[in-house]
């Protein structure tokens, strides 16, 4: 019976005369396996039948990914390997520290300035003087080493929605990125990795970072969503099923036939939250969607990466999104989700619509046809907050921006702003918020003594009109007032 | 690498995430002992203040979880504390802290039996925690964590690869054909 083992073991075998038949392939450049007829004294029985790389046995996505960006060739789950990213992003909060840091290893210039991406997005556009100080220093970077992706307010937006539009992240591909919602990135069929900023100095320096291989847990989406109910919903329900820590040492792979019933945007609000349960990385499964958004983005057409037959997965889980209904997370957990009806009642002092993976043109056109014709509620604060510049624009174009404007919210520039705390919208002391966003940590928004409700785009917008939680289907019943 | 610290021990539960620890207002700041100051803020003010150099925290399970900002390893060391005792931790927490040389052991047993406010010891190699005449075995670093803590961080460790490149002998690069 032939046994199979990675290159490094095969090595050995070979060295050792162990080995009586080898072959190795490469696959679109990417991808390499090895086979030897002998036993495999390294690796026997380690690796749960998966080869590196090939469509012929048993590697899941993620290992494919990683594999094809590894300078070991392979990528087994539990290995050590030497990743190396086609880009590599930071920020005006992980940017600062990851400068300080990379002057202080020595290197003259960083490995490619093509391939580094410095956007201004948390404190943007700069609440006071020490934001001020991170973001000059940010744009100082850039300038002196030519790092011609920079973007300051009015040019980019958070920068995971901003990398997807630039059509920088694609099928296959990896970002490392000083930010926990790096893996955002898994809704492109790609992997998006999150790192400190002293690992993206050193990313930034050498090219590449050391990384365990995590073990894949495969979620799969069945089913159409009923009205109201969003990729926000899916994973609000996946976190409460697993916990914070649920998908600890793993990646979350989604696939199955529900993926194609969710536009990109909704896979990104999926992907985005996968952190929110202790997940490594996170990638959907491509398909047409995707390609057609490749396409769009002016990216080369590139084939999506597909789990294997026999891929080996740590866990297996099913959603069916016809079965879901809009959720809403409790503070102060994002794995505190319960259905919205169990809320309903619950006064709140501020809605924030915005977010790296929820302040899209979904949500955007979500919110206003929930507020067209409407007023919000007496005493209840709006605040909008598009992702990217591009998506501003793409609202006002189509009125939005004056549906919610007329409604009375408030539009911000994009910006992180209230999301984490930062400015925009923070909440005083006693304060409650329901926002679209993915944290609600205590003091996440603004003081210890606030407190955030997480739930999508309609939830957030009828809960704006009636001041309190409820299902959005009950607002949407109701005749709209006298039109403004 | 050889190292043995000895503090008083601070508890915390479980869950405690990195905007607790050093929270999102302060993100603009970057120095030390400006950090320092606000560390574990989120959850309890007077925190910081009760720190003294050389303490030792234990928590239960997914210290760290949540933002990647490397601003709370930051405020946990400025603040005093020497080495981290947990359940488990958040993989972006545990790199950073790892990253700056503060050492995580992740041990549930002895992030359990840990008591607040006596003195504890954490050996490496090893790893091990101990208290009382009890001792507790830690999870194995791995070869590469442990050269980063031998290094004294990651910024010293990338300095030495750069300066001494990893030669693969050619006998041992993999045949392509
Ligand atoms: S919008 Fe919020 S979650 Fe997204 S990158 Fe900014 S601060 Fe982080």
């Amino acid at each position: 019976m032939p046994s199979v083992t990675s290159p490094p073991g095969l090595r050995k075998a070979l060295h050792r005369g162990q080995a009586e038949e080898c072959s190795f392939r490469v696959d679109q450049g990417m991808l390499s396996f090895a086979q030897i007829a002998g036993p495999s004294p390294d690796h026997q029985g380690e690796h749960h039948g998966v080869v590196w790389g090939t469509a012929v046995i048993g590697a899941t996505i993620t290992q494919k990914i990683l594999a094809a960006h590894a300078e070991e060739g392979s990528a087994p789950p539990g290995a050590i390997i030497t990743v190396r990213p086609d880009i590599v992003m930071l920020n005006d909060v992980s940017g600062p520290l990851a400068f300080e840091q990379f002057e202080a290893m020595g290197v003259a210039h960083p490995f490619d300035p093509d391939r580094i991406m410095l956007v201004a997005d948390h404190f943007a556009p700069a609440p006071n003087v020490a934001a001020a100080g991170a973001i000059a220093l940010t744009r100082d970077f850039a300038r002196r080493h030519g790092i011609a992706r920079h973007y300051d307010p009015g040019r980019g937006g958070i920068e995971h929605a901003l990398l997807a539009e630039l059509g920088l992240i694609g099928h296959g591909g990896i970002v490392f990125g000083a930010d926990s919602h790096t893996c955002t990135a898994g809704a492109f069929n790609a992997l998006g990795i999150g790192f400190g900023s002293t690992d993206l100095a050193a990313a930034m320096a050498t090219g590449r970072l050391w990384m365990r291989v995590p073990d894949s847990i495969r979620v799969e989406l069945t089913g159409r969503p009923g009205p109201f109910v969003t990729g926000k919903d899916v994973i609000l329900e996946l976190i409460r099923r697993i916990g914070s820590d649920g998908a600890a040492e793993a990646a979350l792979e989604f696939g199955g036939p529900g993926v194609a019933a969710l536009a990109m945007d909704e896979r990104m609000a999926v992907a985005n939250m996968a952190v929110e349960a202790g997940a490594d990385m996170c990638v959907f499964e491509g398909d047409a969607g995707s390609a057609i958004d490749m396409a769009r983005r002016g990216m080369a057409a590139a084939a999506a990466i597909a789990p294997d037959a026999g891929a080996t997965y740590r866990d297996r889980l099913a959603i069916d999104l016809a079965a879901l209904s809009p959720m809403v997370a409790r503070p102060p957990s994002p794995a505190n989700g319960v259905p919205v009806g169990a809320l309903r009642g619950q006064r709140v002092d501020q809605v924030y619509i915005g977010n790296c993976a929820n302040g899209t043109m979904t949500d955007l056109r979500q919110a206003a046809e929930m507020l067209r014709g409407r007023r919000i509620a007496e005493g209840v604060r709006l605040v909008v907050v598009p992702a990217t510049q591009a998506i501003w624009r793409q609202a006002m174009a189509e009125g939005l921006l004056e549906v919610i404007a007329a409604a009375g919210g408030a539009v911000s520039t994009p910006t992180c702003g209230a999301c984490f705390g930062g400015h925009m919208g923070i909440l005083a002391a006693g304060e409650t918020a329901i926002a679209t966003t993915n944290r609600n940590y205590r003091g996440r928004m603004g003081h210890p003594d606030s407190q955030v409700f997480l739930a999508n785009a309609w939830v957030a917008a009828a809960a704006a009109v009636r001041g309190e939680i409820l299902p959005p289907g009950e607002l949407d019943s109701m005749a709209p007032e006298s039109a403004a | 690498m050889n190292l043995q610290i000895q503090g008083r021990v601070h508890r915390l539960g479980d869950e405690v995430n990195t905007d607790v620890i050093l929270p999102g207002r302060y993100l603009a700041l970057r120095r030390p002992e400006e950090l320092g100051r606000h560390c574990l803020e989120g959850i309890d003010p007077g925190f910081a203040a009760r720190i003294q150099p050389g303490d030792i925290l234990t928590a239960g399970r997914n210290f760290g979880c949540g933002s990647s900002r490397e601003h709370a390893v930051i405020a946990l060391k400025a603040a005093g504390i020497a080495a981290l005792v947990v359940h488990s931790a958040a993989r972006i927490f545990f790199r950073n802290a790892i990253n700056l040389g503060l050492p995580v052991i992740l041990c549930p047993e002895a992030a359990a039996a840990l008591r607040e406010g006596s003195l504890a010891s954490v050996t490496l190699p090893g790893p091990w925690v101990a208290q009382d005449g009890q001792r507790w075995p830690g999870a194995p670093l791995g070869a590469e964590v442990e050269a980063i803590l031998a290094a004294g961080g990651l910024v010293p460790r990338v300095r030495q690869s750069l300066a001494a490149p990893i030669q693969i002998p050619a006998k041992d690069l993999p045949a392509h054909g």
